[in-house]
């Protein structure tokens, strides 16, 4: 698989990334070697191999339904840039 | 061609916030409202190095939902992330589910036109709520609280199988009112507990393939879904009539033009780059579990219905107004109980209740008194303590300050007069005053007899007991 221009422009895009036109060339190199790597895993022997769905093995890891408050928002808002009446203020969106 | 030629064809995906008491991934409380920020701890703020432990019963409760609308359930399920960036999400992504919902391949049956149809469901999943932009009216900023982050939701989605807004409108109304019955959400639309992106897409009869389509998303009301599918459908046609293609966009319905406007630029298509959540482990459901789960199914709407129909002998379209919410199923089965009598507690409900809930534009969750009292004031009309009218007026005063009927009749004063010599002191009364009626009816027209009741009625602001003033006056003019 080759990474073209565009896809890094659009994963750019996806990441909220401001790359320059001069950089494109660099980030399609790295990325290729990125993918390059993970093709190796791709040609591993899987037959005998159990499916899982992630690195850890257990399941069921549940909460009971139990309500326990916080109770401090002035430490959550704290590290907030802005904050007015109690929330984070961030520039307009619409 | 015009628009008889075309077939609408619809598909939902459905929101519901689920009534469990705390978060899905955090234990903070889940409560509407509050304020802002309250509601939240470095979890569900997104603040590094938390890590997400699944609630059990958002799993149970999405189980539940999938049993009652006849979904296979998974024995292994999983979290994935979506990513998007928006600042209502502060994680940058959603925990939802992916390729591997919990349940899959169910069917709600809906009655269209006298004939039941089944409305597929291809899955439904759980994920969590994101958080609320407040926009600050002089344009400075937007403030953003956290307190519905991390709410528990499903979403179920349809088949495209909806062929009218109607059908929409029945398929909504079923939908809610199931959830409803089992107690996994309380559906409250004003709160936004239950919303709707909506997929319509057009197609000539008899065609195969499907149109292209257009998504409207987060409708909360099923009126404006109603119209706004009628308003989609209709210029979709129109493109097409003109010779024009549809694009697939996503739509913004506007309630108050009753038109739909782009939302996004298209060039942004949606690319979410779903992948397993590290962070928390797969749902293994057991047969055990399911089972359980199974059992604890409360009495669903179909079976209601029969029982009314055959033990408390209702009509069957008053059965199916009573069971289209669990709320006025529960007052009729609690009232009934009380009093006896089904068929009035039936008309109450009908008549008067739905008429007070429309007008003052509430849902009848909103119902502030119990099935108690509900059934007291059918055994105060029975009794004769009180007449039809009152009870009208006692019902209101139900509404407003919700307490025992016999309570407010003693409180106002609104005992119905039944006393032998109280009435015909009325009665006598009457006629001296109406020589005309009393002349009328020695000549014949009966009807003067209702005139004089109701001048009656009148004197005594609706507490003379009418069957009685109706004998007595008879017996006084027939002298």
């Amino acid at each position: 698989m080759v990474v073209s221009k565009e896809e890094i422009l659009h994963i750019a895009k996806l990441a909220d990334l401001n790359i320059q036109e001069n950089e494109i060339d660099e980030y399609a190199k790295n990325l290729q070697d990125i993918l390059n790597f993970v093709d190796v895993l791709n040609n591993v022997d899987t037959d005998n191999v159990e499916e899982t769905m992630g690195v850890i093995s257990n399941s069921n890891v549940f909460r009971k339904d139990e309500i326990k408050e916080f109770g401090n928002r002035d430490i959550l808002l704290q590290n907030a840039p802005e904050q007015e009446e109690g929330m984070f203020k961030i520039p307009k969106v619409i | 061609m015009s628009r008889e030629d075309y077939e609408i064809v619809i598909g939902l995906e459905v929101h519901s916030e689920l009534s469990t008491k705390t978060k899905i991934f955090c234990s903070c409380p889940t409560e509407f409202g509050g304020e802002p920020n309250t509601h939240c701890c470095p979890v569900c703020m997104a603040m590094p190095g938390t890590l997400p432990v699944l609630n059990e019963k958002v799993v149970e409760y999405a189980i539940k939902a999938g049993l009652a609308t006849n979904c296979e359930i998974a024995s292994i399920s999983k979290n994935d992330r979506k990513n998007y960036f928006y600042p209502d999400l502060p994680k940058a992504y959603q925990i939802s589910q992916y390729d591997m919902p919990l349940c899959e391949h169910g069917y709600v049956e809906i009655e269209v036109g006298g004939e039941k149809k089944k409305i597929g469901l291809t899955r439904i999943h759980i994920e969590e709520d994101a958080g609320k932009l407040n926009h600050d009216d002089y344009g400075r900023g937007s403030l953003v609280d956290l307190n519905r982050a991390g709410v528990p939701l499903i979403e179920i989605v349809s088949e495209p199988d909806l062929r009218s807004s109607e059908e929409v409108d029945l398929y909504l109304k079923k939908l809610k009112s199931i959830l409803e019955y089992i107690e996994v959400s309380d559906c409250k639309m004003q709160e936004g507990s239950l919303r709707a992106d909506v997929n319509v897409s057009v197609r000539k009869k008899g065609q195969k393939e499907f149109g292209t389509r257009t998504e409207m998303k987060n409708m909360n009301s099923f009126k404006s879904i109603v119209r706004a599918i009628d308003y989609e459908a209709e210029r979709q046609i129109e493109v097409l009539e003109d010779g024009g293609k549809i694009d697939q966009e996503t739509l913004r319905w506007d309630d108050v033009s009753g038109k739909t406007f782009p939302m996004r630029d298209k060039e942004d298509a949606q690319d979410y780059r779903y992948f397993p959540d590290p962070d928390l482990v797969a749902i293994k459901i057991s047969e055990e579990m399911k089972e359980n789960i199974r059992k604890s199914l409360p009495e669903m709407p179909e079976s209601r219905k029969e029982r009314y129909i055959n033990e408390y002998k209702l009509p069957e379209y008053d059965s199916n107004i009573l069971i289209s919410s669990k709320y006025f199923s529960d007052l009729f089965e609690g009232a009934t109980k009380v009093c006896n009598n089904a068929k009035a507690v039936s008309n109450w409900i009908m008549t008067d209740i739905t008429k007070e809930l429309n007008e003052k534009e509430l849902e009848p969750s909103d119902i502030p008194f119990t099935a108690d009292e509900l059934g007291n004031l059918v055994i105060l009309i029975d009794k004769g303590t009180i007449s039809s009218s009152i009870a009208k007026k006692v019902l209101d005063e139900m509404f407003k300050e919700p307490r025992d009927p016999q309570k407010i009749i003693e409180e106002k004063g609104w005992v119905q007069i039944s006393d032998e010599g109280a009435i015909k002191e009325i009665v006598l009364k009457i006629i001296e005053a109406n020589p005309q009626s009393v002349a009328d009816f020695k000549a014949g027209k009966d009807k003067a007899v209702g005139f004089l009741v109701g001048q009656a009625m009148k004197e005594t602001k609706g507490k003379a007991n009418p069957q009685m003033l109706n004998k007595m006056f008879l017996e006084e003019l027939n002298k």
